[in-house]
């Protein structure tokens, strides 16, 4: 956060004395310097992509909802919609634990976006989807089970 | 190369509802091409941003699984009429896309 907040501010001043046309070329290219987690994203189990990703201590709740079909007939396109209740959510991150790699993604929620996100996602096998929120700097998770007939990976 | 980014927004009272499909083959590195019966390489989305009105609302990570030509759904309260809705990605190859359209009026 605080690297983020470095960043704008840098931004900003650095805007200040730069020309328009300048700025609307470079600010594409700025703003998507985030970071991207190698470690957790490469992780060859699910309990690596926890705990590379640091959300291995997080507590099971009842207030994260996820839909997802309880049978994927197609697991290169299963649609997954992920909604947090738990109130300061900033960040929900998905797992598909059966996956060649588990950790699927990092949704950031920031400036009003609220904790919602659909995707489609890859499932290679029937297994657990896992959603993990942040809220408050606190981890949570929730569990579901889908059922795959083909497997997406390899297709 | 350009890949195209379709998006629509819909506003009801002040929350913008943002969808997006994005061209994009998000490569696993483990489906064999059906031709050569080679491996096709690795070649996925890593990073998206997406802003209103200048401001990041969504910023992703993502791995292989998530699905081709991925699609988001998602809200942001405090949105208005004419602000601007851009997305921007960058993959594990580098490549960028970039693609920007307007909150429409509420109704």
């Amino acid at each position: 956060m605080k690297m983020r907040a470095d960043r704008r501010s840098f931004l900003r001043s650095w805007a200040a004395g730069a020309a328009a046309t300048a700025l609307g070329w470079l600010q594409p290219v700025l703003a998507l310097a985030a970071g991207w987690n190698k470690a957790a994203f490469e992780a060859g189990n699910i309990e690596g992509a926890i705990q590379f990703a640091g959300v291995g201590e997080a507590i099971p709740s009842e207030d994260i909802v996820i839909k997802a079909p309880e049978i994927a007939e197609n697991g290169a396109q299963v649609p997954v919609e992920i909604q947090s209740n738990i109130p300061g959510t900033d960040q929900i991150l998905i797992f598909s634990d059966k996956n060649v790699q588990p950790y699927v993604g990092l949704f950031e929620f920031r400036n009003g976006a609220e904790p919602f996100i659909s995707t489609r996602i890859k499932m290679g096998d029937t297994s657990k989807l896992r959603a993990v929120v942040r809220a408050n700097g606190k981890y949570y998770v929730k569990m579901r089970e889908v059922k795959v007939t083909i497997g997406g990976c390899g297709t | 190369m350009t890949r195209p980014i379709r998006m629509r927004v819909r506003l009801d009272g002040d929350v913008a509802e943002i969808r997006a499909l994005i061209d994009h083959p998000m490569e696993t590195g483990l489906r064999k091409d059906s031709k050569t019966g080679e491996l096709v390489p690795l070649h996925f989305i890593r990073n998206l941003t997406v802003s209103l009105d200048g401001k990041p609302v969504l910023e992703a990570q993502w791995g292989q699984a998530i699905a081709r030509n991925p699609y988001i759904q998602f809200r942001v309260r405090g949105a208005k009429a004419d602000d601007e809705v851009s997305i921007e990605w960058v993959d594990n190859r580098g490549e960028r896309g970039h693609a920007s359209t307007k909150v429409p009026p509420a109704g």
